[in-house]
Order: structure tokens, then sequence, then C-alpha cells
């Protein structure tokens, strides 16, 4: 019993009991426990080989050669061993660009997705979204520059070529992962300039009331040691307060003010980071409902303890559905897969309440002290709507904040009228790298929650494909009647079945 | 813009703009220009430019370089070939598809 490798449209089921979408520790989880219960098992994955962002590489990579990634990282190692021994078919490097829960007959979910640029329609009764997180976007002046990198970028380039930045690296922003890669780097030989820490100083109160679950959490020890690590290591400036980076066709240097003074620091290259958040685009897309999560600060889709999105037969799991890590990713995944499984009735409720209940406290362990996290990294204000009206905030149709003040102003309903205005949100992107600021700008400038003001409305295709693509899909009569306003003729559709 | 610190274990050659790049094979071609010296991968739409890969896990859109005549590819996204030919991309493309070079 092995992993069955899809490397091309043809080699694909039609139909799946379920789809798991997104190959990192949630997907991964899910997938094993619901091929182990004997349900044909589809995952897509836009990456290479398993193991998401966190555990990128794992199956390539090797502790005696990559032995800087730290220990946690190969805990991938054995997700991606149980994956490969499951029954269970892998897409790698595909796209999935659609989901519609209500398409197909007879309750089955529909998907549209791209391998090898080849698209295909094929349905499940039952999907698994496990996309997984994104960094927040931190716009500031400059950072569009070549030489001005997200620091997962930074990692992923550590962990996929064990690429280390050349020249003067200059770190800035907010969060675990900052310190993390920091200390990544570190061990990877790598010198580092500075590291400018835009956390609020303020937030260490409102955190202060968080921490005896955080003295309970599993990340306790590695969170303080890597602390202390860098500190002792790399030069520090705290309560960092406005950044802009320099340069003209690359970076050149970090100008800062900290502590009322202003700086300006030399650099080849800066990782900025500033948190991360659920990516949400083929949930939204898919209609499930999106909540607003104030202490995470980001949308979200609103689930269950169970993972059930409010859209029957999606489920969403892992950072996808809020940021809770990877091993809390793993978990909820194996829980999700449980969950969708009994409803499908392809296990009885009786047998998997036992497990779920000792999964659910498992979870519980790996919630401890996120509330501490939440609240001591929560971004300030002035990196989540910049007041500087150069910044760029949709970079791909280039529409700066000062723009969007300015057309907010008019009184714009919402974030989808602003992009009838100004086509922001409407390149390849599709709004994934400004989506956030833009509901930060409006909130801050009608002085309301973001919840109130809502994210962009999204739709199929999620990822832009080629019409190409498109136009190749096997057609359907139903299709050909909608493009042509006919029927087909009989014999035309066994024609077209043939081919197909 | 990267260095790699470990020699890649099975070399694998393609084409960027005419000149010829080494990386190793299961790279994505992105992380291999970057980790080959290329500092800006396009030249972006509205305004000219230049940009470079941001994210590198298939979000932002930075690194769509030319592969193989084909426009828009998302080079975070895909696995190098021996004998790929990519070039860069500068401003708006084209209803043909036709490659900038």
């Amino acid at each position: 019993m092995s992993m069955r490798r899809i490397t091309d449209t043809g080699a694909l089921a039609l139909h799946y009991d379920l789809v798991v979408v997104g190959a990192g520790p949630a997907g991964l989880s899910a997938a094993i426990e619901a091929a182990a219960a004997g349900a044909s098992v589809l995952v897509a994955d836009e990456n290479l080989a398993p193991g998401g962002q966190i555990y990128r590489a794992v199956t390539r990579n090797a502790p005696e050669r990559q032995d800087f990634l730290g220990k946690d990282y190969w805990k991938g190692r054995a997700i991606a061993e149980a994956f490969s021994a499951s029954l269970i078919d892998y897409a790698a490097a595909t796209t999935v660009w659609s989901l519609d829960a209500a398409a197909a007959e007879g309750g089955s979910a529909s998907l549209g997705l791209t391998l090898g640029g080849e698209a295909r329609m094929i349905s499940a009764r039952a999907v698994i979204l496990a996309t997984g997180a994104m960094e927040r976007p931190m716009p500031i002046p400059g950072w569009t520059l070549p030489g001005v990198v997200s620091a997962g970028a930074a990692q992923i380039a550590l962990k996929s070529v064990s690429g280390i930045p050349g020249g003067r690296i200059v770190l800035a922003g907010c969060g675990p992962l900052l310190y993390l890669l920091a200390d990544q780097l570190l061990r990877a030989g790598a010198e580092i300039a500075a590291l400018l820490d835009t956390a609020d100083r303020k937030q260490r109160l409102a955190a202060l009331r968080h921490l005896p679950g955080f003295l309970l959490s599993p990340y306790l020890l590695k969170g303080l040691s890597l602390l202390f690590g860098v500190r002792r290591q790399v030069k520090i400036v705290s309560g960092v307060r406005e950044l802009a980076i320099t340069g003209t066709r690359h970076a050149d240097g970090v100008r800062f003010r900290a502590g009322g003074r202003e700086a300006t620091i030399a650099a080849d290259c800066v990782l900025l980071h500033h948190g991360i958040i659920p990516g949400i685009n083929l949930a939204s897309a898919a209609g499930c409902a999106i909540e607003w999560n104030d202490a995470q600060r980001a949308f979200q889709p609103r689930t269950d303890k169970h993972g059930r999105t409010s859209v029957a037969g999606v489920l969403s799991v892992g950072d996808g559905a809020g940021i809770g890590g990877a091993e809390h990713a793993a978990v909820s995944g194996r829980i999700a897969a449980l969950a969708s499984l009994t409803d499908l009735g392809l296990l009885p409720p009786s047998g998997t309440a036992s497990r779920l209940a000792e999964l659910e406290r498992q979870r519980q362990v790996y919630r401890r002290g996120r509330a501490f996290l939440d609240a001591l990294y929560r971004p300030a204000r002035q990196f989540l709507a910049p007041s500087d009206p150069d910044t760029m905030v949709c970079r791909c149709e280039e529409v700066r904040a000062g723009t969007l003040r300015q057309v907010i102003a008019l009184g714009v309903p919402g974030p989808n009228q602003l992009k009838t205005f100004l086509r922001c949100g409407m390149g390849p992107c599709q709004g994934r790298m400004c989506a956030s600021t833009v509901t930060e700008i409006m909130a801050a400038e009608r002085g309301i929650s973001p919840a109130e003001i809502g994210t962009y409305r999204l739709r199929a295709p999620v990822k832009p494909l080629r019409l190409a693509e498109l136009a190749a899909l096997p057609q359907g009569p139903a299709a050909v009647f909608a493009v042509t306003g006919r029927a087909l003729e009989h014999d035309s559709i066994e024609e077209e079945g043939k081919n197909q | 813009m990267f260095l790699r610190i470990r020699e890649p274990v099975e070399a694998v050659t393609f084409s960027f703009d005419g000149r010829s790049v080494t990386a190793a094979r299961g790279d994505t071609l992105a992380a291999a220009l970057l980790a080959a010296g290329v500092e800006t991968f396009r030249d972006s739409v509205v305004g000219g430019e230049p940009r470079a890969p941001y994210c590198l896990m298939g979000i932002c859109y930075e690194c769509l370089v030319t592969i193989d005549g084909i426009q828009n590819r998302q080079s975070c996204l895909v696995e190098v070939h021996e004998g790929m030919v990519v070039n860069s991309q500068h401003g708006a493309r084209l209803v043909t598809g036709r490659a900038d070079r």
C-alpha cells in the first residue's frame, strides 16, 4: 500500500470520497487518517513535494546536510513518511482554482484544478481545505524593491535550496517567526546586520493576562531560548515605529525611527515579517462564511470544533482556519477527517466519538499560549494602515495608500467598490497582497472595526488560469448549451466522449 | 540574492534571458534564479518598476516569467528542467502570448 503520484490529469479519478487541498501538516494528516479509514482520497497541492511551507522539502533535505533547520523541522519527516505509505492519490504542482460545493449531482462538490498545463473538473463527496497561512503583507515605503522579501521567503530559500541571503541582512517587523528565522540564519552561518523590532511595547501589558497559558505551552522553552540566543548575537533595535526601505532599482538600506530618533542602516537584503494570517481565498470563493478574528486581527472561515464550514461537505483546517501552528494543524487535520468521514457514513459515529475526544484533548495542548503570542505580537497600527501616501498597497495594479484614502473619502461603501474605482485587488494575486491593508485603511478612516468593513468578495477561478486550459476542458452537454445556446446533436456527444 | 551553502547534488542547466544558469534538480525556478544572482525578474505592468519574488510561496505573483514561450508562469511553483528557456517580462502582456525576447 502506498501513495500514488499523479503527474498528468489523465491519471486523476473523476470522483473521490475526499479531496484535500494542501499538503502541509493539516492536509497530510487529514489524508492519512481518511485513507486509513478506507476512503478514496486525493491530495492536491501547489508545491513540488509534500510538507507545506513549515516542512518544505523535508523529504529532500537530510538532518546531516541541513542541520541548521532545527529539530522541530524534522518532525515533518514522520508525517511525510506516513503519507507516502498511505493509499492516497497525490497531485503535486497542482492548482485548485475552483470549488463549487453544490454543483455536481448527488450532493458532491465539484473542483477545478490544473496540473501540467491541463485543467480538469473532478468531484468529491467532501472537501477539506488545508490551504495554510500566508504572511500578513507589510506595506512600507520601498517594499516592492528587489532585495526585499518576506521572512517566510528567506526561510523557504533556506529549506529549499540551502540558500542564505547575501550581503548585509536586515530583519524588520515583529512576531515569533522573525526570531526563528534569525536563529536559523545564524546557525547556517549568515551574519545579520540588525533586527528592527516593531512590536508595540504597550502590548506586553495586554499579553500579561494570557501569561499563565503560555507558561504551560509546549512552545515556552523554545521561544525563550530563541529570544535569548538571537539577542546575544544580533544587534536588536526595539520599539521601531517607522520603517522605509531606500534604493532605486534595488534595496540599499533601511531608514527607521525608534525612541524618537531617526537612523539609516545599509542593507543588501531586507526581510520583512508582520505575523501570519489564514489564506482564505478558496474557502471564501466556495461560499464559506468568513468571520473576523480580533485577537489574530484577520479574517478566517467560520468553523465548528471539527472544522466544518458553513457550506455542507466543506471543512477547513490548520492555519487556513485560524493560526495555531504546525502541530495544532496536524491534529486538527485528523479531527476534520474523522468528522467528515462520519458525516459521509464511512465511519460509524459510535466508533469515532472517543477518538475525536482524545484528539480534541491533544489539540488543546497546542492551543495553550496562543493568546499570549497573539497579544504580545499584535501588529502596531502604523504598519497595518500605512500613513505615508506613496506606500504601495496593491502591488499588482500599483495602487498607493494616498489614492485609496482619497477614494474612501468619497464615500465608497466597501472594499469591493474600491476595486471598481481603482482596480486594487484585481491583478494576478487577486487581492492576496492588499486585502488586509485595504480593510485596515478603510477601518482606520471610518473609525470602525475591520469586522464591519469586511474584505474582498472572491470568486472562482481563485488562481489565474489560461483561457486555453479552460477551453480545453472536456465539455458536457450542459456546457455546450450554455455557450452555444443549442443542444448538442446526440452523436456529437458520443464523439466528445470518445475524444475524452 | 541567496548564496547556496550546500552544493547541489545533481546539476540542471537552463537559460535566463539568454545566459546559462546552473541549478539543482528539484529546485523551484524562482529559488534557482535568486541563488544564481538574478536580481530583477520583471518590470511591473503599470509603472515599469523592477520587481523580484517577495513570498516564494505562490501568493504574491511577483515572480512571473515566461517559460518556453508561455508567459506569466509563477516561477516559485515550477521545477527547473534541463534546457528550460526562461525570459524576464517587461510591462503588460500581449494577448497573442508572444514572449519578450
